[in-house]
């Protein structure tokens, strides 16, 4: 492979992943006055967890009665540790940005009241839109160009390295800054979209050196029907849940109740039925989320009057809320010239440990894609003509993570690494219900799983990028749980069966990082942050 | 998971291999595009949005092979079903702007 001739290109900005954190930031760069190229992994427009979905935005106005009540709704919940400085920022950032889509174009339905109604987006024409407009803002994007690795020097973040994936042929890009907008980790759980999002920016930032924050908060899972990929719990609110002889599960339900229905699941199969929708919420339903219905029809079933089984499928850091450690508004990561933004990067400024799923992550990737993007355009400019032209090494090189696939028998295989790990993170009695022993026991499995791809891997079915996935979903699967030993409480959606009260001395954000040696400890900054806070008692 | 590239409606323009985000379809020099990796197709349907011939079909089950039969899928309408859905395609308007998303919201907050 690396005999092949090699695409070189240079840029002030490079961003890597192209949902809409990463097309966000690339126009906000490019308003900048920034060059700037776009990678996907896969293609930018259809890529993500938001492409395929219907997306409800944190979209308020600003309306001071109104902004303090978002602001409010989420706080307890989230274990009070968002930040409102933050939440403010990017209340005002979304507003705009969502008000640049309709003046791009974007179809807004009207409300029953006559006006533009701006707070759900449909992932297929919202991506496609800002496919449009990364190119027109003279971004140029390159799909199926997985990144691998970055590059680096003395002075920080100098670009990265991949490969072309239909012709296999590398690429290597040096820039003045990279934006890191990978998405989160759902450990290729086939989620809605995610298997794209496999924890590759996570890997990435931290063999530069970045650290992480938030990763006990990585207990997503979302309610599908069990044969299904649509992951879409906000609808089974209007559900009733029942046991395979029809009886009604007591206590279960979409929202507080989903760990009812994480308890009956551990022993035997859990039905749904939308049976609390009414004719007028139907319409609505099938209008709102077509996709949502696509399988059952398709399967012949009508989910409002027929039980169907549901399971919860997990969804990691995806619609949990921990990600790269954001040091200031620029999105700025603890390395020069790397920049974090969407859901790689930590979502508790504006959630705190509850999940940023639904409207929240969707204003974050806007936001902090822009304010990513800005910052690493003036970066960039501060760098001056030499910025992009260092001559820097991959980080691999330094930190021994297998960045190529070794064909050498005896070697475990990607896909032996990857179902190890799956094993350790998918089931419900070891990541939805936490404690100690059962925490300790997946992480030795996963340290040794670690120690063992450092030697190399194998990846039998020609996938080389697997090799890197590999390797991101053990080192997040162990930056969880290690933070998740750490949190000997339960706040936010981190829940330990042995601490099952939240704890008013652990009210600070946690911090993880390391590779070899993994390492969580308090955020210094949060703790002087809410020293002066009073912990209210939560529910 | 993909479980179709009908031969007869496909045009051979290689828009699903560009767009599938996890490179599940291959090029082919004189045909149809193939479906080299089936096992990584994580049911988004997303090609099936992008294929201007109504040539491929998804199925709902996302960790199982389904047995698909292409004139049976076409009588019951279910090729393009889901492009019709959003109203993409040739003459059709996209149903984003008839999304009533807000009165779900509405019911929720109740």
């Amino acid at each position: 492979m690396s005999k092949q001739e090699e695409l070189r290109l240079q840029t002030d900005v490079l961003v890597i992943g192209g949902g809409p954190a990463g097309a966000w930031a690339a126009i906000s760069a490019a308003q900048e006055g920034a060059s700037v190229i776009l990678v996907d992994k896969g293609y930018c427009g259809t890529s993500g967890a938001t492409a395929p979905s219907g997306n409800g935005v944190w979209y308020v106005k600003p309306d001071p009665e109104e902004r303090e009540k978002a602001m409010q709704s989420r706080e307890g919940m989230g274990g009070f540790l968002a930040d409102r400085e933050w939440m403010k920022r990017v209340l005002d950032q979304t507003y705009d940005n969502v008000n640049r889509l309709a003046l791009w174009g974007y179809p807004f339905p009207v409300d029953e009241f006559g006006s533009s109604y701006r707070k759900s987006l449909q992932g297929p024409e919202y991506m496609k839109l800002m496919r449009k407009q990364v190119k027109k803002h003279g971004v140029r994007i390159l799909d199926h160009h997985p990144a691998l690795e970055l590059l680096a020097d003395s002075h920080g973040v100098a670009g990265a390295r991949g490969i072309n994936r239909s012709t296999s042929k590398p690429w290597r890009i040096e820039a003045a800054a990279v934006i890191i907008a990978t998405g989160g980790c759902a450990f290729l759980s086939k989620a809605l979209g995610t298997n794209v999002l496999t924890g590759d920016g996570y890997l990435m930032a931290a063999e530069a050196g970045a650290d992480l924050s938030g990763m006990e908060f990585s207990t997503a899972y979302s309610l599908a029907p069990a044969f299904s990929s649509i992951t879409k719990s906000a609808f089974y609110s209007f559900a009733t849940f029942y046991y395979e002889d029809g009886t009604v599960i007591e206590g279960a339900g979409s929202q507080r109740g989903r760990s009812v229905i994480a308890r009956t699941l551990l022993t035997q199969p859990v039905y749904a039925r939308l049976d609390k929708a009414d004719e007028l919420l139907q319409r609505a339903m099938r209008l709102a989320q077509p996709n949502f219905f696509l399988a059952f029809d398709r399967l012949g079933i009508n989910p409002f009057t027929d039980r169907f089984p549901v399971t919860l499928r997990y969804e990691g850091t995806v619609r949990g809320t921990g990600g790269i450690r954001i040091m200031n508004e620029h999105c700025a990561t603890k390395v020069p010239g790397l920049f974090a933004a969407g859901d790689a990067a930590t979502r508790e400024l504006i959630c705190g440990g509850f999940t940023g799923g639904g409207s929240h992550n969707a204003a974050w990737a806007m936001s902090s894609g822009w304010f990513a993007g800005r910052g690493a355009a003036r970066h960039a400019r501060t760098l001056g003509a030499l910025g992009s032209r260092r001559n820097a090494r991959a980080l691999s090189e330094s930190t021994g993570i297998p960045a190529r696939a070794f064909d050498q028998p005896g070697l475990p295989d990607t896909s032996e690494i990857i179902r190890a790990v799956q094993d350790e993170v998918f089931p419900l009695d070891r990541n939805w219900f936490r404690r100690e022993s059962t925490l300790r026991s997946s992480l030795n499995q996963l340290h040794r799983l670690w120690h063992q791809l450092k030697n190399g891997l194998q990846a039998r079915d020609g996938n080389v990028v697997r090799v890197r996935e590999a390797a991101a979903m053990t080192a997040t699967a162990r930056w969880m749980y290690v933070s998740g030993l750490a949190r000997t409480e339960t706040r936010g959606m981190h829940r330990r069966d042995d601490f099952p009260a939240q704890d008013p001395a652990q009210h600070y954000r946690l911090l993880t990082g390391g590779l070899d040696q993994i390492w969580a400890a308090p955020d210094p900054t949060s703790f002087k942050q809410f020293a002066n806070l009073k912990e209210e008692s939560v529910q | 998971m993909i479980e179709l590239i009908s031969p007869t409606r496909c045009i051979r323009c290689n828009q699903c291999v560009s767009v599938c985000p996890t490179g599940v379809f291959e090029a082919a020099p004189d045909g149809p595009p193939v479906i080299a990796r089936h096992e990584d197709c994580q049911t988004c349907f997303m090609c099936e949005l992008y294929c201007p011939a109504d040539a491929l079909y998804v199925a709902p089950q996302a960790e199982e092979h389904a047995i698909v039969d292409e004139d049976r899928l076409a009588e019951e309408g279910l090729l393009g079903s889901y492009r019709k859905n959003v109203g993409w395609g040739r003459g059709r308007k996209s149903t984003a702007a008839k999304d009533e998303m807000h009165i779900v919201f509405r019911y929720m907050n109740h």
